[in-house]
């Protein structure tokens, strides 16, 4: 009905729905603001884990993940309000994009909504406010770059610099005791890739089973398979070839064969015929005169016991990541043909020594001495699935903000010393502006300063006390203080080597700014009706 | 639902499964009618303009989009009502025509129908009204010619192509950075331009997205980008002075479209047809390999066999190209797109700078760029952003950029947005009125009233008060003579659009208005809806 009390006509389908104007901003408020304070108890060194419990048949309980990593408490969920939708997707393209800092840029989006919803009671249009967090952004954006530092490559302070961000990275995390450990392992596998951002070369096993301290990083290239029974257990000065080609039998690939006989004779005939075919292949293998047969498919008894007859190791069933990796770290080609002997050194790959080895009850294949020594394993051990997959996460989580940081070498103090110092930009910048825009970068430099708060209040601390504290100490010119959320003082984070990487926060402003803007824009959510489903 | 009755008092049926229709008529047809096509345009009605907000939009599966465009809002709605659909179908015909003012058309109708319905309440007949609206919209396209502005759009380093550009993007969610991506849709559009014929072929502009980084990292790249990588992890990632061979045939042995079989019933025969097989292999490859291609890029798959003999014989390969993607290049480096391998000659091989992968992100994504083509120039504008909906929102707003510069090259009359030019018609359609003697006079002056919905439209979404900036234009206009007063949109202290810059094809805004007044002609001419019950 309108308000003259015609009856409207329905224009929509019969389940949809539509809200506009204060309806549908506070449906985006509500449930984005949800969503940021879902995760915000994750953040910082302090900060709590969820536990993440499947719903649906069958699966009760039987897949229980314990984490502490935005990205992946976000995408497990489900939500339907489309703000919180919105608030998720950014976080995974933060996970996808940096690796890192997918729970700040959530509760960075959630807290620019809050103050924005703040804004909208005192009457003030959202284009407004859209356009002050705009000069906010840019004004925070060049603060952060401004502050940033560079380090030669190659230089002992780069390598330190490295190392202390993977600890600030891995601090949060459920390894945070043994993050110097951890640290120096990452940046040492991130070291071997010498500036390449290929995190296949980097692999890591996974084994239940001793103490998260029992982890170590392998320099050989360590594959989770076995070695066929019958063959050489270790093999030294390997000549490898990898291949992906049938070994069980050769299917015929030309289209609507059939085979048909009319006699027993003929059966035995072909059933020969075929193995003469495998035979066959085996032969032009071995012309390539390799020690070691990695095939990514299944290998047959029969031309199994062929290779392994003639001295080489046979490797089955590789899939393919694995299949490429080995190619990859040995330097082999992968082939499907074998009519090339004479490119025999071309296409073999080499290792000083290939052997069988045990990690706790798991037999694997250890390649050491690679041609190409780029890759590496990381093998975590640990008590627990899921402490294993925690760790596994957070490795990498450090292993991508290191890759970001060898790329773009710009580094920033953390603890929360890049947020004040943006915060603060903003401020000095809405003194300037005229108009109502300057209440906008007043709130955005309000939701930049929530960052540390919330880092504090998830430690037990006095935030109002320490951001006080926090903000003076900066105002003094004190360019490296920042949170010391072992004592809850403020310290020094040069002496306390907190650094992060400038990328990470960069990514992490501009998406959650994109967010929140998105959603302020807003006036009208128009649901479809749902699709129906036929119930099985 | 009205009944006939026989002499004996039974009903006659006159419409099949009549109890189970509904059915509207007359006066009751007509408001009903216009009231959901009015709902629509009330919906978009608050997008209009540069200080204009977006939509949610929830599709049936749960996926969100968030956009400004009027088009898309309303083919995302799923409009059920039948006289709604159209003004969804009015929306569309002026994105297909002209990719931009999707918002304004539908806002316009509305506001025609707005006036049609104070029209049919005092009596007036609809066709009266219909012809009125159709006598006005002569009179205002014609003013509209003549107040246009020829624009010299090579001047001053394209500068009013990227003006409009920008006021194409101003309404949007990138505007911050609307100065940016209007040069890249204006390169872009320029670089494919065919200058002479005044034709601008816009499928030679590919629009990529990737989610990552933010809008200011889009960028335009000098050639194509399809999302493939090299079909073997280990051959070359980068082609220097490529030689293109474009297949449309699987590098796998030939599978005839009739059935057939092939019956094996000795040894002999196994082993000759295992022979056929491998040869067929090294026969095609050969075959590319002997043109002097030196990069292979297919539209179907490849058998493992036949991709490790392109490595062995170092010729890179991409598989799976999509059919677009294969045109395009065929169309840039003037390669023939090849169906069969007996058919690969070189001349049929097409030509390209270099190509080469590159990778994104973290996660272990690549792309192939194919550059510096021997053809036409192809463009492909990489649109970055931090969430997929932001994306998508840019790649329509580019969209809307890219059309707004080709209708430019196309006919380079402009008029002046802010509302001024609707203004200025609405005036010259007033003094039409009075010299309108019949019926049709009242319909002639309400559309003068509905075209000046729009720029108080405009105001009410900056925050102004609607009534009084109208009125100031209109005056202003009259006494100053300059049909260039319109809304002060964005603050700027004039209501002069010439000096806000803010151009609008005259093309566009002619669509507008004929096409809203052809669906609001349409609209009228319905008297009666027969539709199933349910509804």
């Amino acid at each position: 009905m309108d308000i003259v009390g015609n009856v409207l006509p329905q224009v929509l389908k019969d389940e949809a729905t539509e809200d506009k104007g204060e309806m549908a901003r506070l449906q985006s408020f509500v449930g984005a603001i949800a969503v940021a304070d879902l995760v915000k108890t994750t953040l910082g060194p302090k900060g709590m884990d969820k536990i993440l419990k499947p719903t649906g048949p069958g699966q009760e309980m039987t897949h229980i993940t314990v984490t502490n990593d935005g990205a992946t408490i976000l995408k497990s969920m489900y939500v339907e309000n489309p703000a919180a939708k919105i608030l998720i997707e950014i976080s995974k393209t933060q996970d996808e994009e940096v690796g890192d800092g997918t729970t700040t840029v959530a509760v960075l989006a959630g807290e620019l909504l809050r103050e924005g919803e703040k804004l909208i009671q005192k009457r003030i249009h959202p284009q407004h406010v859209i356009a002050g967090w705009r000069i906010a952004r840019d004004v925070a954006l060049k603060r952060l770059r401004d502050i940033s530092t560079e380090n030669d490559i190659n230089s002992q302070e780069f390598h330190d610099d490295l190392v202390k961000i993977a600890r600030t990275t891995l601090s949060s995390k459920l390894i945070t005791t043994d993050r110097d450990y951890f640290a120096d392992l990452c940046v040492k596998a991130v070291l071997r890739l010498k500036g390449s951002s290929n995190l296949d070369y980097i692999q890591i096993i996974k084994l239940p089973g001793g103490t998260i301290r029992d982890s170590y990083l392998d320099d050989g290239f360590i594959l989770k398979k076995q070695i066929t029974i019958g063959c050489k257990r270790r093999i030294e000065n390997a000549k490898i070839l990898v291949a992906n080609t049938a070994m069980d039998y050769d299917k015929i690939k030309i289209y609507g064969t059939k085979v048909k006989v009319n006699s027993m004779d003929k059966v035995a005939e072909i059933e020969a015929a075929e193995k003469e075919k495998m035979k066959h292949k085996v032969d032009k293998i071995l012309k390539y005169q390799p020690t070691v047969f990695v095939n990514r498919q299944l290998i047959y008894n029969y031309p199994e016991q062929l290779l392994a007859d003639s001295g080489i190791t046979v490797i089955e069933h590789a899939d393919f990541e694995g299949m490429e990796r080995v190619a990859a770290a040995t330097g082999a080609e992968i082939l499907s043909t074998f009519d090339a002997p004479e490119r025999s050194q071309q296409v073999l790959g080499h290792c000083d020594l290939i052997e069988e080895i045990m990690i706790g009850e798991e037999k694997m294949i250890k390649f050491t001495g690679c041609k190409k020594n780029e890759a590496c394993t990381i093998v975590l051990r640990g008590a627990s699935t899921h402490i294993l997959d925690e760790v596994d996460r957070s490795i990498h989580d450090a292993l991508c903000v290191l890759i970001t940081t060898v790329k773009n070498k710009r580094v920033v103090w953390g603890g929360g010393n890049s947020e004040m110092q943006m915060a603060a930009a903003c401020e000095e910048e809405a003194k300037k502006v005229q108009g109502k825009q300057a209440f906008a970068i007043e709130a955005f430099a309000r939701a930049l300063r929530q960052i540390p708060t919330i880092i504090c209040d998830n430690g037990g601390y006095d935030s109002a006390e320490l951001i006080q504290n926090f903000k003076v100490e900066l105002q003094k010119g004190n360019q490296t203080c920042g949170l010391n959320m072992t004592d809850g003082t403020i310290g020094n984070m040069n002496e306390l080597g907190v650094k992060e990487c400038l990328r990470v926060k960069e990514q992490a402003l501009m998406a959650a700014s994109e967010a929140a803007e998105l959603i302020m824009r807003v006036d009208n959510i128009v649901k479809c009706a749902p699709r129906k489903r036929e119930r099985a | 639902m009205s009944l006939a009755f026989d002499d004996y008092g039974r009903p006659y049926i006159i419409l099949r499964d009549q109890g189970q229709k509904k059915r509207m008529k007359g006066l009751e047809a007509y408001k009903s009618n216009i009231l959901a096509a009015k709902a629509i345009a009330n919906t978009l009605q608050s997008s209009l303009g540069p200080k204009g907000m977006d939509k949610m939009l929830v599709s049936p599966d749960g996926d969100v989009s968030v956009t400004n465009d009027g088009a898309t809002i309303v083919e995302k709605m799923e409009i059920q009502h039948p006289t709604a659909k159209l003004l969804v179908e009015l929306s569309q015909s002026q994105d297909a025509e002209i990719g931009d003012g999707t918002t304004g058309v539908v806002v316009l109708a509305g506001k025609l129908l707005e006036q049609a319905l104070t029209l049919l309440d005092k009596g007036i007949h609809p066709l009266k009204i219909s012809d009125g609206f159709d006598r006005a919209c002569d009179v205002a396209i014609k003013h509209l010619e003549q107040i246009a502005e020829e624009i010299d759009i090579q001047a001053n380093d394209h500068e009013a192509l990227i003006q409009a550009a920008c006021t194409a993007l101003g309404s949007k969610v990138v505007s911050k950075r609307k100065r940016e991506l209007g040069k890249i849709a204006v390169t872009a559009v320029l670089d494919v331009a065919d200058l002479t014929r005044k034709d601008v072929n816009l499928d030679l502009i590919k629009i990529q997205t990737k989610t990552g980084g933010s809008v200011e990292d889009t960028r335009l790249i000098s050639g194509i980008l399809i999302d493939k990588d090299m079909s073997h992890p280990q051959m070359q990632k980068e082609v220097t002075d490529a030689k293109i061979c474009l297949l449309t045939c699987p590098f796998e042995p030939p599978k005839p479209k009739t059935k057939h079989n092939i019956n094996i019933s000795n040894a002999e025969d196994y082993n000759k047809l295992y022979q056929q097989e491998q040869q067929y292999f090294i026969d095609m490859v050969k075959l590319v390999k002997n043109s002097g291609a030196n990069i292979a890029l297919c539209q179907w798959g490849f058998d493992d066999e036949a991709n490790h003999l392109l490595l062995q014989n170092d010729l890179p390969a991409v598989r799976w190209v999509s059919g677009t993607d294969v045109e395009l290049i065929a169309m840039a480096t003037g390669a023939r797109i090849i169906p069969r391998f007996q058919e690969i000659t070189p001349e049929k091989l097409g030509k390209a700078g270099s190509i080469k992968e590159v990778q994104f992100g973290t996660s272990n994504e690549r792309m192939l760029v194919i550059e510096n083509c021997q053809c036409t120039k192809a463009v492909t504008i990489l649109i970055r952003g931090g969430s997929q909906m932001i994306v998508d929102e840019a790649k329509r707003s580019i969209h809307d950029a890219i059309c707004v510069i080709r209708n430019l090259i196309k006919d380079n009359r402009i008029v002046y947005g802010g509302g001024s030019a609707e203004l200025a018609c609405a005036l010259q359609v007033l003094q039409y009125a009075d010299e309108v003697s019949s019926v049709e006079q009242y319909a002639v002056r309400s559309f003068a009233d509905a075209l000046e919905g729009i720029p108080s439209c405009l105001a009410d979404n900056c925050g102004l008060n609607p009534i009084t900036s109208v009125a100031q234009a209109k005056s202003r206009q009259l006494s100053e003579k300059n049909p260039r007063i319109g809304i002060d949109c964005m603050d700027l202290g004039t209501t002069d659009m010439k000096e806000q810059r803010i151009y609008e094809t005259l093309s566009s805004k002619k669509q507008q208005i004929q096409l809203a007044t052809q669906v609001v002609k349409m609209i009228l001419k319905i008297d009666d809806v027969i539709a199933p019950d349910d509804y």
